[in-house]
This record gives structure tokens, C-alpha cells and sequence, in this order.
């Protein structure tokens, strides 16, 4: 196995400036939250400008590494140094980073575009660029830091961003309740990162990527697996993964280019990211990366199946984010092959859930913000390029032959297979259920009778809204193929994670890919006779317990509530009347003791000359009497 | 010294040149007060103190440039090395900057000579006289704080030490405001001053009688050779040291400190607190490491006391006063006790020069945080002049949010907050001390620093969570030169606290020959 290439200190050309990515949305974020509403006009525009401008960085950054030898495109720029040798402040520009770079700056200025569209009636629409910005700055942080305390400050502030935009309607308590839902879930996760973190200082002294990870293979099985462990935990609660999976659908309450943007294409693939950085861990840490790929597979089916029940568009897909995050993740739990076919799906699937969460929004700004599909049918004649855009996002996600999804789903079904039997067939037994609830969303969106409400009056979205989403469907249809065949990307993305010995060639007509193809031809024809040639009631019936199962996001919140929060709500109650008896009594005693001694001795400032003078010749017998000790001691 | 002939001193003029041009001015301001008219007087003295510490800093520099001696010069009188040039330059920018404060006319009593509240008072007033004598009381003063740390015999210092001292006792009693306490405050200072310069002069004699020299030098050789006087080496050594805590105002001699601060005009107190803090830390460091560096394990345990002491005493005394000023002497006080964690971390040349390093440049950064707090503490007023009652303060963030907000980051600074030069110059005086064996000192200093902690954030609570009074201070429009001050110092603590590297590369140049002998 070809192992990772050699980080190198690198300062020359756009990658010695590549802070720029980060710091211009961050310049766009401050100018846009401290101006205030003198910049209402042109807000938005700056925060697009801005993401454009970070978005132009990172493609010459990447032309720049394309031109040097694979060997030395592992670039460290040193940024600022907080105490030398200790905490310091880098950027890592590889080929792994780039490709995040790339990801979120192209998408996130996609979406910036739209949102002039769709938020153009919003009176906040300015405050919703400031945080847009800010989310892509921490964003970029999170990827390109050179070390965990740096990527820890983007993760927080990832989070923070996705907690402003989540609860960005906050007039709405739903809203407002959905963002406080997912900041604490996410907070477990970060406390799993941030102890993690701490583990990885104790044990190695640093933080820096590249000490920590020319030491990994050294250090003991046990820490090994704690930490791979405990970023996993991190990993699980920025990607919405089994077991704090829970917040993500609702995080569906914010404005949909945020469910695109953040809660699909971008910040829960962080998790990935995380493992796939950290793959020196994990690789040698046999036991994590079995229960990464439990993880990913469990999500993955967990998913599909909530997919399956929902009728609000949104969580459809939000259901689906989190089952391809499983996929993802199944690929980072299966060393270097596997990263870059996560890594691959996670770019096409950033591309093809975020043309589809676009198209979704279009459908809800024709009809008067109508989330649930029951109410939607034959929309295709009446937005015809919306219509167009997200049924090739459909084709890529389900796997059609040929387009994105296709090489790259695949790819990981068939490292999972090698790896892994059981876990390759839930894999494929996912695809299918996939091709299941994909085509029920699409039945009954764009075909079928029109179930609308009286005075919805569906029309095709402007320009600015359309022309993203095209944008998005050429990338769904051709950039998995561009990708996987040839194993380009698996060669382009060796000198960050390493490349084996063997590269896997692509198979058109292996057992597992045609099984996938069979179950998703299943899938998709019963969802046709279920929602496309039958008649879809405009009130969801009671259904099966499978059904109400699934609705229920397979009473994951019931657990939680259960097993997490009344027990918890126990222990605070608990905890504030020990706080109250024992450690207040403890603090308010001992700031009471110092005060008071405060109190006392400063009577003996008199503020008369001739007391001082005796309190200084009475030190200076103490002093010599001391001295005289120690000095005939 | 038994020749027969006197030979005629050498002097190395080049090497004095920064002290020379200081005292030069000083005596040049006296003529000026004594043949120029005196609506003239404050338009030529101003810019020739100015000038005067603008040369003596680029003198200073110059010499650092050229490459050190290597021995002391003015007959070894006068050790220009380093750790001395590096103290120079800290004192002559503070004194620059501190002079700028002073500049200001509603600081200084109109006539010091005429009783408070009498009708004299009100003619002086009423007549917009000034008391320009304070220029070259300033001069002198710094002249004074040059010599002082750069002293190679105890004489020398001594001297240094008077003339560093009396002019700073008469510009303590020349508050224009409360001028009954600023007088008091003048007394007090003089009386104790003396009473301390007492005890050093009879610790100079006690070495002498030891060593038969007030030669730093040759008293640290004579600590190997002479026997049998031990009782008078030890003696004549904590006299000498009792001389010098009382400077830096380290428990517990630090009585004096919190009402001569309060006293003083607030220009004079931010001049104090600033520059005679390093130099007698300057010169405490020269007797203890060059004449006394071979008796450290006598003199070390007495020192870890007094440490202790001074930083539980500042930061718990601290807690309880409600006056600006007061309190920020008592933070003096215990900032005085994290520096003398640095002066008891010796051990080998390396941990020496790691340790002179960080406190070197505590100093500077402790300094100019200092200058722009009592800066700032000089624009808030009400009727009565400064209004220095913390209770005054209240709610001052809304009402002048950008000086709360200043005033606010040095009292973060003061706690050692990261991205704050309190923190770089804690981190590096702890760090040297772990260094030096010196861990439970350390800890004891981490505990005062959390105690420290609440009485500065105290003071921005109340200056932003709490409601503005009816009646409260206003800020004064501050002055071109005050206004200067207070950005100067808040630029230099944000950047010894964001890129300390320069001043740090810079401390540990001048730290790493030690001082000369």
C-alpha cells in the first residue's frame, strides 16, 4: 500500500493566501451583522460576492496543486503562531481539502444564488446572507485547518451557523424548538470531539495532523481505539448518524436553501470528513472502523426506511441525507479504497441532494410554501425545468445507470461486498429501498392527479432560482462517472489518504451491482403502482405499524426521551439541589471566607503614616530574622 | 583606592549618552523655569522633555546596535549591558507616553506654594497659572530610573535611587483636585521613602563591612572568600532587600503603595506605576543575581515568602476597595508578586536568561497596559474632578461604549485573559518559574490570578450590566496626547498579546548575556 505523501510547508502562489477562502465570507458575515440594516439594499449581494470571490480562491489553489508533482500537493501554510511549538494556527491545502474546498464554495455560491430568489419577500434577507457567510467561512475552517483545535473552533462554529439558520423563522416556535433540538444533540457529539481531541493531546502532545499522525501507528490498541471511538461519536453527531440522528429532520424547519446548503451538501458530511482525515486512526484501530461501518450501515437503512413514510417533502429528503451519509460513512470504515469512493459520493451527492432539496424549494415557492406531498401531483406540466432538474437529481441518487450515483454508490457497495458480505447486502438491500421512496417522491410531486389546494397557483421560479438547478443537474449526471472511471479520483486523492495496492476496476455487470439494479427496478415499480398509477388519498391513511414506525422516525425521539431526557431532567434537578446545598455552599463559603479576610486586613491599612512605618520595620525584623535562619540553617 | 595619586575617572560618555541627555534636559528645564517668562514656559517645556526622551530612547537604541562592553563603564560604576538597555528602553517610551498624560492642564495644581482652599488658591486659578516645574521633576525622575537598574555598586544605586525618588514625592502633591489628599499622599511617601532608603544605606554598609566593597562585583567574589562575618553579609543582605521590595511595593512593605496611588495625580500614579516598577525591579534583579547570585540558597526561601505574601495580599486586599485607583494599586501589588516568581526562578545560565527574559517583558507589557488604564481613569469625571468611586462607574458602558470597551480589554490584559499581553507575559514568568523549581510559587500565583480575576471583571460588570446613575461622571473630551496614550496603549497590548514574538525574540537577545559584572 502506498502510503500518504509527506506534509510540506508551502507558502508560494494562491495556496499561500488560501486564508482568503476563509477569511472573505467571514469579511462578508462581519460587514453584513455589524452594518445592520444599512446594508438591507445590497447585503445580499455582498454575501454572494463574497462566497463567489472564496469559491474563485479555491479553484486557483486547486490549478496551482494540479500543476505540481502528486508527491508535494500535501501543502501545510503556516498562518499565525499563538505559542510557538504549542498552539499554532495552519492551514492544510491537499488534495482531500481542496476537494471540500471546491465543494462548498461551488455549492455554497449555487445557493447563495438562489437565495436572492427565494428569500427575495423576506424582510431578514440580509441576516440570512451574514449567517450563510458565516457558515461557509467555519466551514472552510473545519476543512482546511491543519490541526484538530482549528478544526474543532470550524466545527463550533458550523454548528452555531446551522443553529442561527435552523431557527432563522424563530417567530415560529417549531423553528425555534428544531434549532434548540439540534444544537444539543450536536453538543453530545462535539463533547465525543472534544474529549477525543484532548486524548489525542495526552497520548501524543500535539494536535497537529501531521505529528499526531506520523505517531498513530506507535501508540497503544486501547487509546487507539478510544480515540477513533470518540471522533466517531463527534462524527455521528455533526452527520446525523445512528445514534444522534434525531435532529436532522427537523432541522427541516429552516428555509430550504439552508436544508440544502448545510443539512444535505455540506456540514453533515463534516462527520466523514473527520474520518476520512483521521484515517490514521482508524486504520489502525481495527475495532473503530468495524463500528464506523456498523454505524454507516445501520444509518443507511434507518434512513431509507423514514424515508419511506414521510410525507413532507423536506423530511423525504432529509430522510434519504441521512441514509446516503450512511453510505458515506460505510465507505470511510473501509480504509483507502473506500474513502474515495465516500469521499466521491459525498461531492456527487452534494450536487444531486442539493439540485433536489433547489428543486423542492421551487415546488414550495410555486405553492404558497406547501410542504406536504399529498397535496402536490401532476406538477410537471406547470414547472417544467424545475420538474426536469430534480428527476435527474432522482436518477443519480437512485443509481440509474450511468449517471452520478451510479458509479459511485456502487463503488462503495462493491469495497463493502469484498470487505464485508452481510454489511455489502444491507448496503444493497438499502439501495433498493431508496429506489423505493425516491420514486414515491417523485410520483407524487410531478405525476399523478392534482390533489392542490384551493388558490395554489403553482408556476415556474425565475431565472435565479432556475439556472442553479441546471447547473446542479449537469453535475448530477456526468461527475460520477468522471470521477470513478479511470479510478481519477482514487489517484488524485493518494498523497491525502494513501492508495492500495490494488485499484479496484469498475465492473459494470458484478453480482452485487446488477442485485442493486434488480431491487431498485423493485423498488421504483412499486412505488409507481403505489403513488403513480394509483390514487393518492389527500389525508395520509392510518397505515401498518411498519408505517407508523417509520413516521415516527423509528421512535427515536420517544427513546431519547425515555432513555436521555427524563432521567436527565432527573439528574439536573439532582444536580441543582447538590449545587445549591453542597458546591454553592462550597464556592459562596469560600468567596465569603476571602472577602472577609479582605475586609479584615484592610483595617489594617489605618492610612496613618506612623502605623505603616511599623508594619515596614516589622517586615524588615521578620525579613532579616529569616534570613539568619535559612543562612545558619 | 590606597594610591597616593588621584587619577582622574574614565568615562564612557557614548555609553551614558541616554542618561546624560535626560539629565541635560532636566537641568536645561530648571533654566527655563528660572529666565523664561510664564506664559512661555509650558510651550518650551514640553516639547524639550519630548525631544529629551525621544533622544535618549534613539541614543539607547543606538547602543544596542553598536554591540555590549563587556564590562561596566564609568570606573564600574555603571553596567550598560542588556538587561539594562532593554529596562531603558521600556522606561523612556512609558516615560514618553506617561508624559504625554501629564501635559494635561487639569492634572497639576495651579500653585503648589498657595494653600488649599484659600484665596491664593483662587487667584492662581483665576490667573491660569501652571506649574511648569513639573517637566523637569519628571526629567529628573527618569534620570533617576536610568541609573537605578543599571547601577554597578550600591552607592551609584543608592544616588540613583534618591534622584529617582524626590522628584517623584513632590510630583505626588501636586494633584489639582483633593489637593489636602494629595499632599497627605506626598508626606506619606517621603516619610516612608526615607525611612526605606534608611535601610538600604545601612544594608550598603553592613555588605561593606563584609566584603570591603559596595563594588557588585567584587562583592559577589568576596562571598567565596571571606569566612566568619556571615551574621553581617546576612543582615546587611535583607536590609538591602527590605530597600528594594519597598520600591516595587511587595508585601509587606506595600503599605505605602495604595494611598500614594490614590493621592497622586492620576498622570504621576500612571508614570509610577509604570516605570519606577521596572526599574526597581531592575535593580533588585542586579543585586540579587550579580552580587548576591551565589547566596541564592539563603536568600531564595525568604524570597518565596515574600512572593506569597505579596500576591495573597494584593489580590485579597483588592477585593474590597471601591476606588478605581486603590484598586489598581493593589493589582500592582499583586502584578509585583508574579514578577518575583521570576526573580527567585534561578538555576543554571540557561534558566537565568529564561527567567530575566520573562520578566523583561512582563514588564514591558505590564507597563503599557498600566499607562492606559490610569489613562483612562483620568477622562472620567464629574464635578469634583476624577471621579474615582467605582460605584461612579456604573453602567459607563452605555453610555461611552468604545472606553468601557478599551477600559474593559486592559482589565482583561490585567487578568492574563489569551490574546492579551497579561497572558504572553504570565505564560512566560510562570513558565520560567515551573523552570526554576519554583511550582508551588506558581500555583500560588494561578490562585491569585483566579482571585485577581474577579475584581477585574467586577469592574466591567458594572460598567456593562449595570444601570447608568442619574447624576453620573461624564467623559471628559480627552485631549490629543490622552487620546494617544490610551489607543498607544491599547494597540501594544493587543499586539504583545497577538504577536508577541518580536518583543519576546527581542527579551530574550537582551536577556541572554545576562547582566555584566
Amino acid at each position: 500500500m502506498q502510503s500518504p505523501a509527506e506534509i510540506v510547508p508551502h507558502s508560494t502562489g494562491v495556496v499561500g493566501v488560501s486564508w482568503l477562502m476563509i477569511a472573505l465570507p467571514l469579511l462578508g458575515a462581519a460587514i453584513l451583522l455589524l452594518g445592520g440594516r444599512r446594508t438591507d439594499r445590497w447585503g445580499h449581494l455582498l454575501g454572494v460576492v463574497m462566497s463567489l470571490a472564496s469559491f474563485v480562491v479555491a479553484v486557483l489553489a486547486f490549478v496551482q496543486m494540479l500543476g505540481l508533482d502528486p508527491g508535494k500537493r500535501r501543502m501545510a501554510v503556516e498562518l499565525y503562531q499563538f505559542i510557538p511549538g504549542v498552539a499554532n494556527i495552519g492551514l492544510l491545502i491537499d488534495p482531500l481539502s481542496i476537494s471540500f474546498a471546491l465543494l462548498i464554495t461551488g455549492v455554497g455560491s449555487l445557493i447563495h444564488i438562489y437565495s436572492i430568489g427565494y428569500m427575495s419577500h423576506d424582510p431578514d434577507r440580509r441576516r440570512f446572507f451574514a449567517y450563510l457567510n458565516l457558515f461557509v467561512s467555519a466551514m472552510l475552517l473545519l476543512v482546511l485547518s491543519d490541526n484538530y483545535v482549528g478544526l474543532f473552533i470550524g466545527w463550533e462554529g458550523v454548528g452555531l451557523a446551522s443553529y442561527l439558520l435552523i431557527g432563522f423563522w424563530q417567530f415560529k416556535p417549531s423553528a425555534a424548538v428544531a434549532a434548540k433540538k439540534a444544537f444539543i444533540v450536536n453538543r453530545v457529539g462535539d463533547f465525543g470531539l472534544l474529549i477525543g481531541i484532548f486524548t489525542i493531546w495526552t497520548t501524543f502532545g500535539s494536535v497537529a495532523f501531521k505529528e499526531v499522525f506520523e505517531a498513530a501507528p506507535g501508540a497503544q490498541q486501547n487509546t487507539l481505539t478510544a480515540i477513533g471511538l470518540l471522533l466517531l461519536l463527534g462524527a455521528c453527531g455533526k452527520s446525523a448518524q445512528l445514534p444522534l440522528q434525531s435532529w436532522l429532520l427537523d432541522a427541516m424547519e429552516g428555509p430550504t436553501p439552508v436544508s440544502a446548503l448545510i443539512h444535505a451538501a455540506t456540514m453533515v458530511t463534516a462527520g466523514v470528513y473527520l474520518v476520512v482525515r483521521s484515517g490514521a486512526f482508524f486504520e489502525a484501530a481495527p475495532t473503530a472502523q468495524l463500528v464506523v461501518t456498523i454505524v454507516g450501515v445501520a444509518t443507511l437503512l434507518a434512513g431509507a426506511i423514514i424515508g419511506c413514510a414521510k410525507d413532507d417533502i423536506k423530511k423525504g429528503l432529509a430522510g434519504s441525507t441521512m441514509s446516503q451519509i450512511g453510505y458515506m460513512m460505510l465507505g470511510a470504515g473501509l480504509g483507502p479504497v473506500g474513502y474515495a469512493f465516500a469521499i466521491a459520493h459525498l461531492i456527487t451527492h452534494g450536487f444531486f441532494k442539493a439540485n433536489m432539496f433547489l428543486g423542492a424549494g421551487s415546488v414550495m415557492h410555486g405553492m404558497n410554501d406547501e410542504v406536504n406531498m399529498r397535496k402536490y401531483g401532476g406538477l410537471f406540466s406547470v414547472m417544467k425545468v424545475t420538474a426536469i432538474t430534480f428527476i435527474i437529481g432522482y436518477l443519480a441518487i437512485i443509481g440509474f445507470p450511468l449517471l452520478s450515483g451510479y458509479f459511485t454508490k456502487d463503488g462503495i457497495i462493491e469495497t463493502a461486498m469484498e470487505h464485508n458480505q452481510i454489511l455489502g447486502w444491507l448496503a444493497v438491500v438499502g439501495a433498493g429501498i431508496t429506489g423505493f421512496y425516491m420514486s414515491r417522491m417523485v410520483f407524487m410531486t410531478f405525476f399523478g392527479k392534482r390533489r392542490w389546494e384551493d388558490g395554489a397557483h403553482p408556476h415556474e421560479s425565475p431565472a435565479v432560482m432556475t439556472v442553479p438547478l441546471i447547473i446542479l443537474s449537469i453535475g448530477s449526471i456526468f461527475l460520477g462517472g468522471f470521477l470513478i472511471l479511470g479510478n481519477r479520483f482514487m489517484q488524485f486523492l493518494a498523497p491525502a489518504v494513501g492508495l492500495p495496492e490494488e485499484l479496484p476496476s469498475f465492473h459494470p455487470f458484478s453480482v452485487p451491482g446488477l442485485a442493486t439494479l434488480a431491487l431498485v427496478a423493485v423498488g421504483a415499480a412499486f412505488a409507481w403502482f403505489r403513488y403513480g398509477a394509483a390514487e393518492v388519498p389527500r389525508v395520509a391513511p392510518r397505515g401498518s405499524f411498519l408505517t407508523t414506525f417509520a413516521r415516527r422516525d423509528l421512535y427515536g425521539d420517544a427513546l431519547n426521551e425515555a432513555l436521555f431526557m427524563r432521567p436527565g431532567q432527573w439528574l439536573t434537578r439532582l444536580a441543582v439541589f447538590f449545587d445549591n446545598r453542597g458546591i454553592d455552599g462550597l464556592v459562596n463559603g469560600l468567596a465569603a471566607a476571602i472577602g472577609g479576610t479582605s475586609g479584615r486586613l484592610r483595617r489594617v491599612q489605618t492610612g496613618y503614616v506612623r502605623s505603616y512605618a511599623l508594619s515596614i520595620l516589622f517586615g524588615a525584623a521578620v525579613v532579616v530574622g529569616a534570613l539568619l535562619y535559612v543562612g545558619n540553617m | 583606592m590606597n594610591g597616593t595619586t588621584i587619577t582622574a575617572p574614565t568615562i564612557e560618555y557614548a555609553l551614558l549618552a541616554p542618561m546624560l541627555i535626560v539629565f541635560g534636559a532636566a537641568l536645561v528645564g530648571v533654566l527655563v523655569e528660572a529666565f523664561a517668562p510664564r506664559y512661555l514656559r509650558k510651550s518650551i517645556q514640553m516639547p524639550l522633555t519630548l525631544l529629551a526622551l525621544i533622544g535618549a530612547f534613539v541614543t539607547t537604541v543606538l547602543t544596542a546596535l553598536n554591540g555590549l562592553p563587556e564590562r561596566a563603564a564609568a570606573m564600574g560604576a555603571v553596567a550598560v549591558d542588556g538587561p539594562s538597555l532593554f529596562i531603558w528602553g521600556i522606561i523612556l517610551i512609558l516615560a514618553f507616553v506617561s508624559a504625554l498624560l501629564i501635559n494635561d492642564d487639569d492634572q497639576f495644581v495651579a500653585q503648589a506654594a498657595a494653600v488649599p482652599g484659600s484665596v491664593d488658591e483662587e487667584e492662581a486659578v483665576r490667573s491660569g497659572f501652571a506649574q511648569t516645574e513639573v517637566y523637569p521633576l519628571l526629567l529628573f525622575a527618569v534620570g533617576g530610573m536610568l541609573l537605578f537598574p543599571a547601577s554597578n555598586d550600591l552607592l551609584a544605586m543608592f544616588v540613583a535611587l534618591e534622584v529617582m525618588s524626590l522628584p517623584l514625592y513632590l510630583l505626588c502633591g501636586l494633584a489639582r483636585r483633593r489637593r489636602l489628599l494629595s499632599q497627605e499622599a506626598s508626606v506619606k511617601y517621603f516619610l516612608l521613602g526615607a525611612f526605606s532608603s534608611a535601610f538600604f544605606l545601612y544594608g550598603t554598609a553592613l555588605v561593606y563591612g563584609y566584603a570591603g566593597s559596595v563594588d557588585l562585583r567584587a562583592i559577589s567574589e568576596a562571598l567565596g572568600s571571606v569566612s566568619g562575618q556571615q551574621t553581617l553579609l546576612l543582615v546587611g543582605v535583607a536590609l538591602l532587600g527590605v530597600g528594594l521590595l519597598f520600591k516595587i511595593g511587595a508585601a509587606p512593605f506595600q503599605a505605602w503603595k495604595p494611598d500614594v496611588y490614590q493621592g497622586a495625580p492620576t498622570a504621576v500614579t500612571a508614570l509610577m506605576a509604570s516605570t519606577v516598577l521596572v526599574a526597581a525591579f531592575g535593580a533588585l534583579l542586579r543585586v540579587f543575581w550579580v552580587a548576591l547570585g551565589n547566596l541564592d540558597w539563603d536568600w531564595r526561601p525568604v524570597m518565596w515568602g515574600v512572593a506569597i505574601l505579596t500576591m495573597i495580599v494584593g489580590a485579597i486586599l483588592a477585593i474590597t476597595q471601591t476606588d478605581i485607583k486603590r484598586m489598581l494599586a493593589y493589582s500592582s501589588i499583586a502584578h509585583a508578586g508574579f514578577l518575583l516568581t521570576g526573580v527567585i526562578a534561578t538555576g543554571s545560565a540557561a534558566q537565568n536568561s529564561q527567567s530575566l527574559s520573562a520578566v523583561l517583558f512582563y514588564m514591558a507589557a505590564y507597563g503599557f497596559t498600566t499607562v492606559g488604564a490610569f489613562a483612562v481613569v483620568t477622562m472620567v469625571r464629574d464635578a469634583g474632578g476624577e471621579a474615582g468611586h467605582l460605584s461612579r462607574w456604573a453602567g459607563l458602558g452605555k453610555r461611552s461604549p468604545v472606553l468601557a470597551g478599551i477600559f474593559a480589554f486592559f482589565l482583561l490584559a490585567f487578568a492574563g485573559i489569551p490574546l492579551t499581553s497579561g497572558f504572553f507575559g504570565k505564560y512566560a514568568v510562570f513558565t520560567a518559574a515551573v523552570g526554576g523549581g519554583a511550582l508551588p510559587l506558581v500555583i500560588v500565583g494561578v490562585v491569585s490570578s483566579a482571585i485577581a480575576a474577579f475584581f477585574y471583571v467586577r469592574v466591567i460588570v458594572l460598567m456593562f450590566f449595570n444601570e447608568p446613575a442619574a447624576d453620573g461622571p461624564s467623559i471628559a473630551a480627552p485631549s490629543v496626547g490622552t487620546s494617544a496614550v490610551v489607543a498607544l496603549a491599547a494597540a501594544a497590548t493587543v499586539v504583545l498579546g497577538v504577536f508577541p514574538q518580536p518583543v519576546l525574540t527581542l527579551a530574550d537577545q537582551a536577556a541572554s548575556a545576562l547582566f555584566i559584572r
